[in-house]
């Protein structure tokens, strides 16, 4: 892969187009991977990060050809191991602004493993899932994220499976930053990619988006003029839960989330959105499973959760730093040890 | 007091054996550090159970340690003894048949009561020590656990820390046996309970008793003095396997300036080296225990992409585990070394076993055509040497290679003639000359006359580009679908491999001459029962010479017409003949293979009586 080598971003001004590749992008036309992409361009010059400086590392799906199109340092892995291989990096080179791109078969699947050890490490980087509950690049078959009863070519009758809720997911695995976007909010999407650069630990992207090939239409109702506003919650740090235009709220009946009729209450009434408290973080992840049947409630987006802790590769180098100044790196006192003898 | 008769002997094999609670691999390690500084020759064999604490008493928990010294050069831990320490009934049981006609047994009665020998499974209880069953053996029958108790009464100990001084006991007597002086064992134990000192005084006092019962006790009547062997002049240590291996890794990242990184997950016996490597922070090292075997393999994968000489270690199962990720270290033409400390398989196995039975893996054990380097370790002191190699040619040649130990040369050990960091190789690490630039654009995948790319990291300004697993266009590194282009990447990236035989050395004979009749070629730990079968066959007149490889892919090339001199080439392999596939394929030679797969080394005598069925060879001229 090969980069244009006129704008390194030191002191020049870059722009969104500066970070695009001379590759064809090659997803199919009217993929939301393409907002994805262009949010993350749009975003990239803002951050004040040396283009050289900056790395995107994906696994295999459609979403993980994303490197490939950006101007940066970049690898195209395999399937599901982006994040060990963020981790190595990271570990090793922690001053690199690092964003994984993984989708939900890479990620929720096949790297299951390795998505929730990056959490829990909380390696300062930014990973960034597009979920379009399906497997794309290999055609159509049912994803981890798929609903029950998905239709797909390897359920002709129907999923079995009960699909992952990757926010209670990432809340479970002691990530320290959680939200959800959707492809077909640009401005949203934008504010919660660059909340999550800000970040200091591994920032969790849950971003929507729509599968137009194999599974069209997965976020409808989230997406379609007349019926995202009373299904889309956007949660704002210190703001009440408002939906609808405002015309819904949500209020707490002890741990339960109740939708209410703002003619009725007050903005005050509401439940106030506190992105550092987990446990309304995790009420939040669960409306996800508040479907017709159990009282229906709008699907949230924004930061969930939010918080501070030691990242990895700090505690990682504090360790080493601290034996370096207790004792000299003498190779030669390692390689005889303290029982050598001599042969004389 | 009758004096005992000294005994002057070349070599010694002794088998201490016990409970796997009973302190053996200390002891055998103790015993080991006096040899050496007495300055002996020596190799050890550690041979432990799979379970951390199976059954008391039982065949299935006995755990051993073997070891040879003498004052002539020693090749391997031997393959009968002269004397067995067992601390039960079960050890005697198992090790007896490995005992030399004559052999002396220093057995503990105490683990002899009709428990032990049921659980040993002695035929109604019969015991060894009292039916003359022993009688063509020196036995000598000795309640260490009474003693020990009598001799520690003064110390107010509980009876199980009383107990756990019995080891020191015997330590104690078999210095004795052996004129060797227990002080440096008396340092050790104040060093290591430096914060219990009643227990370091009581070990101490066991110890002691121990070697003055060996004094006074009239029984014994030989005691044996071993010379110190004439080792070229130099400085020693003693050295394991997989702790010369870590050291290789730590000196190679620090003569070059590299930041050493370590992903791997526990397995058995690959472990220790991350326990060794996870100790020396001061120099920079990271360790990462990885939450996988994959994980481990890509976060060294991360951590070459990131500048830092990236090594994963681990045995078999996850190696196999790893394969997906070493085929992307392939592909990206990164540097990385990959360990596999062998052990018994195929899936779990004998995991606390030996065996080489993964060289076809190491080779061949990836999707596509995916060659890399391969090398291995012989002994326990030649794990540095070959880690070493194996980091040069990695950094050098922008390869993964894969370096094959096993738990043989693991966890033996023997002395080492250890380097000054002054005379260490270093190495020449290819950064970006500036002319792989086309139209401003950086070429990574632009090569030298080797094929090798520059090894370009992020942070470097002015050269970003990706990398990936899809198939790259030549020079720009654009993925490619086209086919002539992915044959001539395939074809490339297999010369590249290739032409490292130019960078290695030529394959010199160990032992015997060019045209003998017979070649006993070998790889790996096999190594000290070659050599010693070798020395052996040649001193009784036959034409026989051994070869060893260390780089088993590519091989060196002299290889072919070196082996092409000789009349026959037997391969001993602890597999069912894996080297010899490798060299008949190649070579076009019809080497025949001695097979062993039991989980324990090749003892001399069985290579020697296999490569004597060849003797028609030798018999021509």
């Amino acid at each position: 892969m090969q980069t244009k080598n006129k704008s390194n971003g030191h002191g020049e001004t870059l722009t969104a187009k500066d970070f695009a590749t001379d590759q064809d992008v090659r997803w199919c036309p009217g993929c939301g991977d393409y907002s994805i992409l262009k949010q993350i361009q749009t975003i990239l010059p803002s951050i004040k990060v040396p283009r050289e400086n900056i790395v995107f590392i994906s696994g295999i799906g459609c979403s993980s050809r994303f490197p490939y199109y950006m101007n940066t340092y970049g690898m195209h892995s395999i399937h599901g191991r982006a994040g060990a291989i963020v981790s190595g990096l990271k570990a090793v080179n922690p001053e690199l602004d690092i964003w994984m791109i993984t989708g939900d078969g890479d990620s929720l699947s096949i790297g299951g493993n390795h998505l929730i050890h990056l959490l829990r490490r909380n390696f300062n980087l930014n990973i960034v899932l597009f979920n379009n509950q399906i497997y794309g690049l290999t055609k159509g078959q049912y994803s981890p994220t798929s609903p029950k009863g998905q239709i797909s070519k390897s359920t002709p009758f129907g999923s079995v499976d009960r699909p992952f809720n990757p926010i209670t997911l990432a809340l479970g695995s002691e990530g320290t930053f959680v939200a959800r976007a959707i492809d077909r909010n640009p401005v949203h999407m934008r504010e919660i990619l660059s909340a999550a650069h800000d970040h200091k630990g591994a920032s969790f992207i849950e971003i929507y988006q729509n599968c137009n090939v194999f599974n069209d239409g997965a976020f409808e109702e989230f997406t379609d003029k007349s019926l995202k506003d009373q299904n889309t919650l956007y949660l704002e740090n210190g703001k009440p839960l408002l939906f609808d235009n405002d015309s819904k709220g949500i209020i707490l009946e002890g741990f339960k989330p109740v939708i209410v009729d703002m003619d009725s209450y007050s903005p005050d009434d509401c439940w106030i959105h506190d992105e550092e408290d987990k446990i309304k973080a995790s009420i939040l992840a669960e409306f996800f499973d508040y479907t017709e049947e159990r009282g229906k409630l709008p699907r949230p987006f924004g930061v969930f959760y939010k918080n501070q802790r030691n990242t990895y590769e700090q505690v990682f180098q504090d360790q080493i730093d601290l034996y370096r100044s207790k004792r000299e790196a003498d190779l030669d006192s390692l390689l005889s040890g303290n029982n050598f003898w001599e042969v004389k | 007091m009758k004096e005992p008769v000294d005994e002057s002997r070349d070599e010694v094999v002794i088998h201490f054996a016990g409970d796997s609670g009973d302190g053996i691999q200390l002891t055998g390690g103790q015993f080991t550090e006096t040899v050496e500084l007495f300055g002996n020759d020596i190799s050890t064999f550690p041979n432990f159970p799979a379970e951390i604490r199976a059954p008391i008493g039982t065949l299935a928990g006995v755990s051993g340690f073997q070891l040879k010294f003498g004052s002539v050069e020693v090749f391997t831990p031997g393959d009968r003894f002269d004397v067995l320490v067992v601390m039960n009934a079960a050890a005697l049981k198992i090790n007896l048949k490995n005992l030399k006609p004559g052999g002396i047994i220093i057995a503990n009665t105490a683990g002899f009561d009709n428990k032990n020998l049921k659980l040993a499974k002695y035929i109604d209880g019969a015991n060894p020590l009292i039916d003359h069953s022993l009688d063509n053996y020196q036995l000598h029958a000795i309640d260490i656990t009474k003693m020990t108790r009598e001799a520690l009464k003064e110390f107010g100990l509980s009876v199980k820390e009383v107990d756990r001084c019995k080891n020191m006991f015997v330590l104690g007597y078999v210095y004795w046996m052996f004129s060797q002086t227990p002080d440096n064992t008396i340092k050790f134990i104040r060093n290591k309970f430096k914060k219990n000192t009643e227990i370091a005084e009581a070990n101490i006092k066991a110890l002691k008793t121990g070697y003055n019962f060996g004094d006074t006790n009239e029984t014994f009547k030989t005691r044996f003095r071993i010379k110190a062997a004439s080792l070229p002049k130099g400085k020693y240590r003693n050295i394991n396997g997989n702790s010369a291996l870590a050291l290789a890794l730590v000196a190679a990242s620090h003569k070059n300036d590299l930041d050493l990184f370590y992903a791997s997950y526990p397995i058995t016996p690959a472990s220790d080296i991350l326990h060794e490597l996870s100790r020396h922070k001061n120099f920079g090292v990271k360790t990462y225990q990885a939450e996988d075997e994959i994980a481990a393999a890509c976060a060294a994968i991360g951590a070459s992409f990131g500048g830092s000489l990236a090594v994963t270690g681990s045995s078999g199962p996850g190696i196999a585990l790893k394969g997906e990720a070493i085929g992307l270290a392939v592909m990206l033409e990164t540097p990385m070394v990959i360990i596999n400390v062998q052990r018994g398989g195929p899936s779990t196995g004998l995991p606390t076993k030996t065996e080489q039975a993964d060289l076809l893996q190491a080779v061949y054990g990836r999707n596509g055509e995916a060659p890399m380097p391969v090398l291995a370790a012989s002994s326990p002191k030649d794990c540095f040497d070959v880690a070493y190699e194996a980091c040069r040619i990695a950094v050098e040649h922008m390869t993964p290679v894969l370096v094959l130990s096993d738990g043989y040369v693991a966890n033996g050990s023997e002395p080492w003639q250890f380097p000054e960091s002054k005379d260490l190789k270093e190495f020449n690490i290819h950064r970006p000359k500036g002319d792989e630039f086309v139209d401003e654009q950086y070429l990574p995948y632009y090569r030298d006359e080797n094929h090798v790319r520059p090894w370009v990291v992020p942070g470097m300004k002015g050269y970003t580009h990706r990398v990936g697993g899809l198939e790259k266009e030549e020079k720009t590194g654009n993925v490619s679908y086209d086919g002539n282009n992915h044959e001539l990447m395939v074809k490339i990236r297999a010369e590249k491999i290739e032409k490292i035989a130019d960078f290695i050395p030529q394959q010199e004979i160990n032992r015997g001459e060019t045209g003998a009749d017979i070649l006993i070629l070998g790889w790996g730990s096999t190594f000290g029962a070659i050599e010693t079968a070798t020395k052996e066959l040649i001193e009784e007149g036959l034409s026989v010479a051994h070869i060893h490889l260390k780089y088993l892919f590519p091989f060196p090339s002299n290889l072919g017409e070196l082996l092409k001199s000789f009349d026959k080439v037997v391969v001993p392999e602890m597999n069912r003949g894996q080297l010899t596939k490798l060299i008949r394929d190649k070579f076009l030679i019809d080497a025949q293979s001695i097979s062993k797969v039991k989980g324990l080394p090749f003892t001399v005598d069985e290579i020697k009586e296999q490569v004597l069925k060849f003797r028609e060879y030798a018999n021509q001229k």
